[in-house]
């Protein structure tokens, strides 16, 4: 039993610890965006990276979650012969929630753990030392511009998300249960507001930021050599994801409460 | 001058420092010998405040390391060169980018003044040339003259080697040895290497101090070490296996 407690206390110190150091970080790094016009050049190659080399996956993505959503909703409403409202569900569903939620999964996956593991490997091998030796701020030199990248480029990717998604949705609605393509589109402008794609939007530019921080903050703790790179990978994609999921929940409950 | 008063470190429960007190004055060439695990690379560390120590002070200057702030101590590290083992040259950048990195973060320079800076810095390690290069495509004796050139191309006050001859051939390591004497006699700056290569100590320092168990045992010139009647220090240059050092 006290063998537990050491291990339980142990371990809530050291959540404590690193969660505190990623928080400072963020900080630190939301600080330095004031320098982010004289990065231009290393934010646009981030923004490549992260963003733009992403967009094959995130379409596939988008598309499978609205085809997958049009059929389960559509053969679950057939029996009631409301089958129609497919188009209503999967706009709504994929601009508020399936849309931002799935391409932050996909990008905690894809670029969180190459943040981690370009940062980390950075760390092993003396070169975030070597910047601080030459008085050069690492958050400000790498994490900074890869906070801005992400926060900018993961509601750009969401809103392809939702656009092929609903396009998904709507090949599915044709052929599965028979619904014409202009009454399906028709039916998705007019069940969609622009609150439902400013709050998907802003939980995508949250989502941005806690990819960059928990894959950056893993990165520059990372010790013991390539075992550590792997163990910092592999963190930032878990922490990242349970974050995502976490913060998801109380932002719908607050979107919800103050907008709906 | 640089102090070490007193500094204890301990890291993953090893006393690695166990009272490490030492001076060096300004413009010479000091070079800390000692066996591989010593604490050798962590007292360089101390004295550039990348560590801080658990308990005595470093002061650089007359200025105390641990009273600084981190944008303070980012500042003062200006006067600093810092040559690493691995040589920490970043792999993203060519070695033209890496060597004017300190120059575009720091210096108010035009582009063709940065080039010319560094071509003469290459021009000194004997790398002019290279610039256009990746890291991954030099080899370890090019690489450490680039990561040299960097580590002078603000021309500081203080230049830390660490280990500036392991891994190196010994016509390289050789090389290297008189680079960083050439170094010294042109730009007239403090030095403090780390190694465990005697003959390498004996070439570049102007003292020498070994380093055993968190302390420096002995402190002297190449003559005076060799020298030395100290079982210790003796046991150490002349590479014995067994003795009061592995006892």
């Amino acid at each position: 039993m006290p063998g537990f407690i050491s291990a339980a206390g142990k371990y809530i110190i050291e959540t404590a610890s690193n969660a505190g150091y990623g928080v400072v970080m963020l900080g630190e790094a939301l600080y330095w965006v004031r320098t982010a016009f004289k990065r231009t050049k290393d934010i646009a190659f981030q923004m490549q990276v992260c963003g733009i080399q992403s967009i094959p996956v995130t379409l596939l993505v988008g598309a499978f979650v609205g085809m997958v959503l049009a059929l389960q909703t559509g053969l679950s409403l057939k029996p009631y012969g409301i089958q129609h409202l497919i188009a209503n569900i999967a706009a709504l569903s994929m601009t508020r929630e399936m849309g931002p939620l799935m391409t932050a999964v996909i990008l905690a996956g894809r670029v969180g753990s190459s943040l981690a593991a370009e940062l980390g490997t950075m760390r092993v091998s003396e070169e975030i030392d070597a910047l601080e030796v030459m008085s050069i701020n690492p958050i400000k030199l790498l994490v900074m511009p890869r906070v801005v990248a992400l926060t900018i480029m993961l509601p750009v990717l969401a809103i392809y998300a939702n656009v092929v998604g609903i396009i998904g949705a709507a090949l599915i609605g044709n052929i599965q249960i028979g619904i014409p393509y202009d009454a399906f589109f028709r039916d998705c402008m007019n069940s969609l507001e622009l609150r439902d794609l400013y709050s998907g939007l802003f939980k995508t530019a949250v989502f941005g930021l806690i990819i960059a921080a928990v894959g950056c903050s893993e990165g520059l703790r990372t010790t013991g050599g390539t075992l550590g790179v792997g163990e910092s990978t592999r963190r930032a994609v878990v922490n990242s994801l349970l974050l995502i999921l976490i913060s998801n929940y109380f932002m719908t409950s607050i979107i919800f409460r103050l907008f709906y | 001058m640089i102090e070490l008063v007193n500094v204890h470190k301990t890291l993953g429960g090893k006393n690695v420092l166990d009272g490490i007190t030492l001076t060096i004055e300004r413009g010479e060439t000091f070079a800390i010998i000692g066996r591989s695990g010593t604490g050798k690379s962590v007292t360089l560390k101390h004295i550039v405040g990348i560590m801080m120590p658990d308990s005595g002070k470093v002061i650089i200057d007359g200025v105390d390391l641990s009273r600084l702030s981190r944008s303070e101590l980012l500042a003062f590290r200006k006067k600093f060169g810092y040559l690493f083992q691995s040589n920490a040259l970043l792999n993203s950048m060519t070695v033209f980018e890496n060597i004017a990195l300190p120059l575009r973060e720091h210096e108010k320079m035009t582009d063709s003044e940065i080039e010319a800076l560094v071509r003469e810095k290459l021009a000194l390690v004997e790398m002019d040339g290279t610039q256009p290069l990746y890291p991954e495509s030099l080899s370890g004796g090019m690489k450490k003259r680039v990561a040299l050139a960097r580590a002078i191309v603000r021309d500081p006050e203080i230049i830390l080697y660490d280990e500036p001859t392991t891994g190196l051939d010994p016509i390289t390591a050789a090389s290297v040895n008189n680079m960083i004497r050439d170094m010294q006699d042109k730009l007239n700056i403090t030095s403090v290497a780390v190694t465990h290569d005697i003959n390498s100590a004996y070439t570049i320092a102007d003292r020498i101090g070994l380093l055993h168990t968190g302390k420096i045992l002995q402190v002297g010139t190449p003559e005076q070490i060799k020298n030395s009647q100290d079982l210790r220090v003796k046991q150490f240059i002349q590479g014995i296996a067994l003795g009061p050092l592995t006892a």
